[in-house]
């Protein structure tokens, strides 16, 4: 994909720019812009903070002060192909929520905060999904798993090994 | 709105208040202490650190930094409420606090200490809130300030200092709760980031993060003025010993308001150099011999006495005093017979004076740093303020955040350009076209201020005809300027009033400079910016007293007040005050001194603190004349790449060790203090010329002390007639002031122009290229520019170690495209030649220079960058053409 001198491509600087007619000013389009730059990017690197500053009128350090403020966004490492959170709020924590977490990590091999050696998933850990009545819950992409369980687990993790193989994720 | 003032009850005591304040400022104004760690005087309040909490009746806790007084409100400052939310707040700062106070800094003049002695912190609370240790690397990047994150608070004072007061936003917080830290972009060392090491962060840091290297407490201070730019801080000296050991910004000061930059707050160091010179040294078998002041001056004025009229010639120094620049020319004039004086504002702001002289009547700066703020636009063409004007770049990017529009006319990409609504990249040597392009759309619009032009200027007409030959097509294809940008600059400029232009040496170092500078003029005079507040043209000077060398006449055709040799009254005027014969004939500028030496028509020469050898156009010239002459005597703090060529060099006393006046760049003239002895024998640069002149058997410098000189001064120059040492004591005075009443003068031509009719004049102007244009075996040109962290030829601020840190090599500026055309990578040791000389320096590729445009400072004696560039001359004012010289690169 070509990228202009910015660091982030033209398709990019389109989209940012198609947002700022719905903000009063550019600095308020920072945050969905910083989401566009993550969704396209998988992580916002320091170039694209660079980019970002620029296109909206900030300095560098500003766009990071807020980036870094949110737990959702990524710096340095891409993440995977599939985001994972598992939510440890008091809700799901009562009805198993940790050991679930703990269950899922062993599946993939990884930590809380970590992204499978080949790229398919990362796991994070969620303060609250607003799903208490369905504790303990998960969000994956964009999808939430009601009551989960560990079997609901195991076919969870079986459903993006195939989606894997048959490459049928969108790559970051 | 009421204006009139209020009265609020604050724990029963009623305090007066004006309407706007919060209840912070009106219980602080009053002398009652509130706990506070955010608030900062000169900075909006945020209310982060929730230290200033007062009870309000209604509306119980509020945080009194952001709670605007109102008439008759009832304040309360204690109350077991507020001591326990206050309580808390403080002990969570503690807990995790570097401890060991006495090693820090801080120490005392810490605001963490005074709040927590005032709330009173409990042990036992302290330890429930300690956590983990969470230890910080110390940022020590930076040669003049540490950066301890252990021990911030996070008030944010340095953030928004570094954003409202410096508009750099070097630093800002990253990540969140207790991993919160204030870092810069990509948590970099400060060194590597944005930072411009003002120092403004650091002296407002209220506890020991931030805090300067190196800066022991002085045992006094003496108020007095920085000795770098034209702009002319106030600033404060720190005594320890023998030795200064700080500064500090002067917050009365309506110049600076205690703010400072990198060479301003840190670059002193070069007051106590070892390399200072500290005896007269006389050369012997070609080595230079120490020798007593009475041998020295015995030898310099028996030689001189063989070199009396026009064989002899001057520099004067714009680092020097107005005492001192008066004594030079009156020396040169009364004591040698000739007007053959003159100084470095001949390579600087010569061309604004012949050309604001011609349309105002007057060369200086036509109003005030005050008044910048108040700008509804800013046109600033040729000007790298950040960089060579720092503290008045904080008063235009102040303006811009107070609504002004700011356009930055510029080939380079320069730092400004981030506060700019517009920016026009224009061709080096385009400025005429680019100007009157934009004249033409104002006048073809009808925007231009009819009644001023009609009533208080002249010459329209002729000047509206030289306007055809600028049609839009002519212009985009000479300035390299989209002729879109060109129109909305015009009209921006020309219907957003008060407009103010500020333009500096990329105007008037051009063959036609006087041009550049008639072209500001004619825009300020159309539009009706000028002789209003807010408004005019702004020559920014770039030494700190070169407007007062200037008004002193350390010029060849013009004593003091810029009264002209070649006028017979004049003449007279001063032939009587000195009491004895001048010459009529004006003398020669400084650049055709080297022409004049090099013919055997000057024989002798004598050098005030100037470094020509790196400092004139085409140096190897002037380098080769300087070895030519019978005599060379020089008075210097350092021996320089000029002076070593001397015969003999008699040592100056610093401006911390003399007392004088300079007058900055908006003709204040202000009070220059002596706050430490000269090392060695040093002595002030007016003693040093008075004891040679009383040698050489002259009345008339019998001064026992510069206010006697500044006396004589008032009494023959009339815009400085009101000034006197005993007025400087309450603050500097802005000229003209002609009288011991007079308050002194904020913005000129209010009433009328200086002018013989008193009305503006505007100038015809033609387009006419630079002398040099580029060819196939010089493909590119050659503009000079300036390091925010030295001044001029570097005497100064390479002996400040910090600053050297900081930048310490030139580096060729050039675009990727060129680079990438000549092979050339960044880091790249490269050659540059001209047709004059050749140097070499490393290469730095970016993207802030125009294709086909590179860039070079002049502050690096080991690459002379003026051993390049071209000497021809305006034809007016004398000036060199250094801005622009046709140069080839290739990589060494």
């Amino acid at each position: 994909m070509s990228t202009t001198r910015r660091g982030l491509s033209e398709r990019l600087v389109e989209e940012i720019e198609g947002l700022l007619p719905r903000y009063p000013t550019r600095r308020a389009a920072l945050l969905p812009a910083l989401h566009l730059v993550q969704e396209e990017l998988g992580r916002v690197p320091h170039e694209a903070v660079v980019g970002l500053a620029e296109l909206l009128g900030l300095k560098p350090a500003e766009v990071e002060d807020t980036l870094t403020f949110y737990g959702f966004f990524r710096q340095d490492e891409p993440l995977g192909r599939v985001r994972v959170w598992v939510c440890r709020s008091l809700s799901c924590s009562c009805r198993g929520g940790e050991e679930l977490l703990e269950y899922l990590g062993q599946k993939l091999g990884i930590r809380p905060g970590q992204t499978t050696p080949d790229g398919r998933v990362t796991l994070e850990v969620a303060e609250c999904l607003g799903a208490c009545d369905y504790a303990p819950a998960m969000l994956a992409d964009g999808t939430l798993h009601k009551n989960l369980t560990k079997g609901k687990i195991d076919a969870f993790v079986e459903s993006i090994r195939q989606d894997a193989s048959s490459g049928g994720l969108p790559g970051a | 709105m009421d204006n009139s003032n209020m009265t609020i009850t604050i724990d029963g005591q009623p305090v007066a208040a004006e309407p706007g304040m919060t209840i912070l400022e009106a219980a602080l104004a009053a002398g009652i202490y509130i706990p506070n760690l955010c608030h900062h005087p000169d900075l909006k309040p945020v209310g982060i650190c929730r230290l200033c909490m007062v009870e309000l009746d209604g509306r119980g806790l509020t945080l009194s930094c952001m709670t605007p007084v109102a008439e008759g409100m009832d304040v309360r400052t204690e109350s077991p409420d507020i001591d326990k939310v206050r309580r808390v707040a403080t002990e969570l700062l503690i807990a995790n606090h570097y401890p060991d106070c006495l090693a820090c800094a801080k120490n005392d003049r810490c605001e963490l200490q005074r709040i927590a002695a005032y709330v009173g912190v409990d042990q036992k609370g302290l330890e429930r809130l300690r956590r983990t240790e969470r230890r910080f690397e110390v940022d020590r990047s930076n040669p003049f300030f540490d950066y301890d994150p252990n021990q911030c608070v996070l008030c944010g004072i340095c953030v928004r200092t570094c954003d409202e007061i410096v508009g750099v936003n070097a630093l800002d917080y990253a990540f969140r709760g207790f991993q919160t830290v204030v870092s810069t972009f990509g948590n970099r060392p400060i060194a590597e980031s944005t930072c411009v090491s003002c120092g403004e962060c650091v002296v407002r840091c209220p506890v020991g993060a931030l805090v300067p290297k190196d800066m022991p407490r002085p045992s006094r201070e003496v108020k007095t003025i920085c000795p770098y730019c034209g702009v002319g801080c106030s600033l404060y000296l720190g005594v320890r010993g023998r030795r200064v050991v700080s500064v500090r910004g002067d917050r009365e000061s309506p110049v600076n308001q205690g703010r400072l930059c990198v060479k301003g707050r840190f670059g002193y160091e070069f007051v106590n150099h070892p390399e200072r010179l500290t005896a007269p040294l006389v050369k012997r078998n070609g080595r230079f011999v120490e020798v007593s002041w009475d041998e020295a001056l015995g030898v310099v004025a028996e030689r001189l006495q063989g070199y009396r009229g026009d064989q002899f010639a001057a520099m004067a120094s714009a680092k020097c005093t107005n005492e001192e620049n008066y004594v030079i020319q009156k020396f040169v004039r009364r004591v040698m017979g000739t007007n053959n004086v003159d100084h470095c504002a001949r390579l600087c702001h010569a061309p604004s004076v012949t050309g604001l002289v011609q349309s105002f009547g007057s060369g200086a700066m036509t109003y005030s740093i005050g008044e910048i703020q108040d700008a509804a636009s800013i046109f600033a063409i040729g000007t790298n303020t950040t960089s060579a004007h720092p503290v008045l770049a904080l008063e235009i990017k102040r303006a811009v955040r107070r609504g002004a529009q700011l356009i930055v006319a510029n080939p380079k990409e320069i730092d400004l350009v981030r506060h700019a609504c517009l920016f026009l990249q224009h061709r080096p040597g385009s400025d005429v076209a680019l100007m009157m392009g934009m004249m033409r759309v104002i006048v073809d619009e009808g925007l231009e201020d009819k009644a001023f032009v009609a009533e208080r200027c002249e010459n329209f007409e002729a000047f509206r005809e030289s306007l055809s030959a600028f049609g839009l097509d002519f212009v985009e294809t000479t300035t390299g300027v989209p002729r879109e940008k060109i129109v909305q600059a015009a009209r921006i400029y020309a219907t957003r009033k008060p407009g103010a232009i500020f333009y500096s040496m990329g105007i008037t170092q051009h063959t036609h400079g006087t041009d550049n500078v008639l072209a500001t003029s004619n825009l300020a005079l159309l539009t009706g910016n000028v002789g209003r507040t807010s408004s005019g043209v702004n020559p920014l000077r770039g030494q700190n007293n070169v407007q007062g060398a200037c008004d002193m006449g350390a010029l060849p055709n013009v004593y003091p007040g810029y009264q002209k040799v070649s006028d017979p009254d004049v003449q007279a005027k001063f032939e009587r005050a000195w009491d004895g014969p001048l010459s009529p004939n004006p003398g020669l500028a400084l650049t055709e001194m080297f022409d004049a030496i090099d013919q055997g028509r000057l024989k002798a020469l004598y050098l005030m603190g100037e470094n020509p050898a790196l400092s004139e156009a085409d140096a190897n010239h002037a380098r080769e004349a300087l070895e030519k002459l019978e005599f060379f005597v020089s008075q210097d703090i350092f021996l320089t790449e000029s002076n070593r060529m001397a015969h003999v060099v008699l040592p100056a006393a610093s401006f911390a060790e003399k007392d004088g006046t300079f007058t900055n760049t908006e003709r204040r003239v202000q009070r220059v203090r002596r706050a430490i002895e000269p090392p060695g024998q040093a002595q002030p640069d007016w003693w040093i010329i008075c004891q040679l002149a009383r040698r050489m058997d002259v009345g008339g410098f019998d001064f026992s002390h510069p206010s006697e000189i500044m006396d004589e001064i008032a009494r023959l120059t009339p815009s400085y007639g009101g000034i006197s040492y005993n007025r400087l004591e309450n603050g500097g005075l802005q000229w003209p002031c002609p009288s011991a009443d007079h308050p002194g003068t904020r913005y000129l031509h209010a009433q009328r122009f200086n002018t013989p009719s008193g009305k503006g004049r505007f100038v015809p102007l033609q387009y006419r290229p630079p002398a040099e244009e580029v060819e196939p075996q010089y493909p590119l040109v050659l503009t000079t520019d300036r390091s925010l962290y030295h001044f001029h030829t570097s005497t100064m601020t390479r002996r400040v170690e910090g600053l050297e840190k900081l930048d310490g090599r030139e580096l060729l500026r050039i675009h990727p495209d060129d680079a990438q055309r000549l092979g050339i990578a960044d880091g790249d040791r490269v050659q540059v030649r001209s047709r004059r000389g050749r140097i070499e320096v490393q290469a730095q590729v970016t993207e802030i220079c125009r294709p086909g445009v590179v860039s070079l400072t002049f502050h690096f004696w080991e690459a002379p960058t003026n051993v390049l560039t071209h000497a021809a001359l305006d034809p007016v004012a004398k000036i060199p053409e250094t801005k622009v010289c046709a140069v080839a690169v290739e990589k060494a």
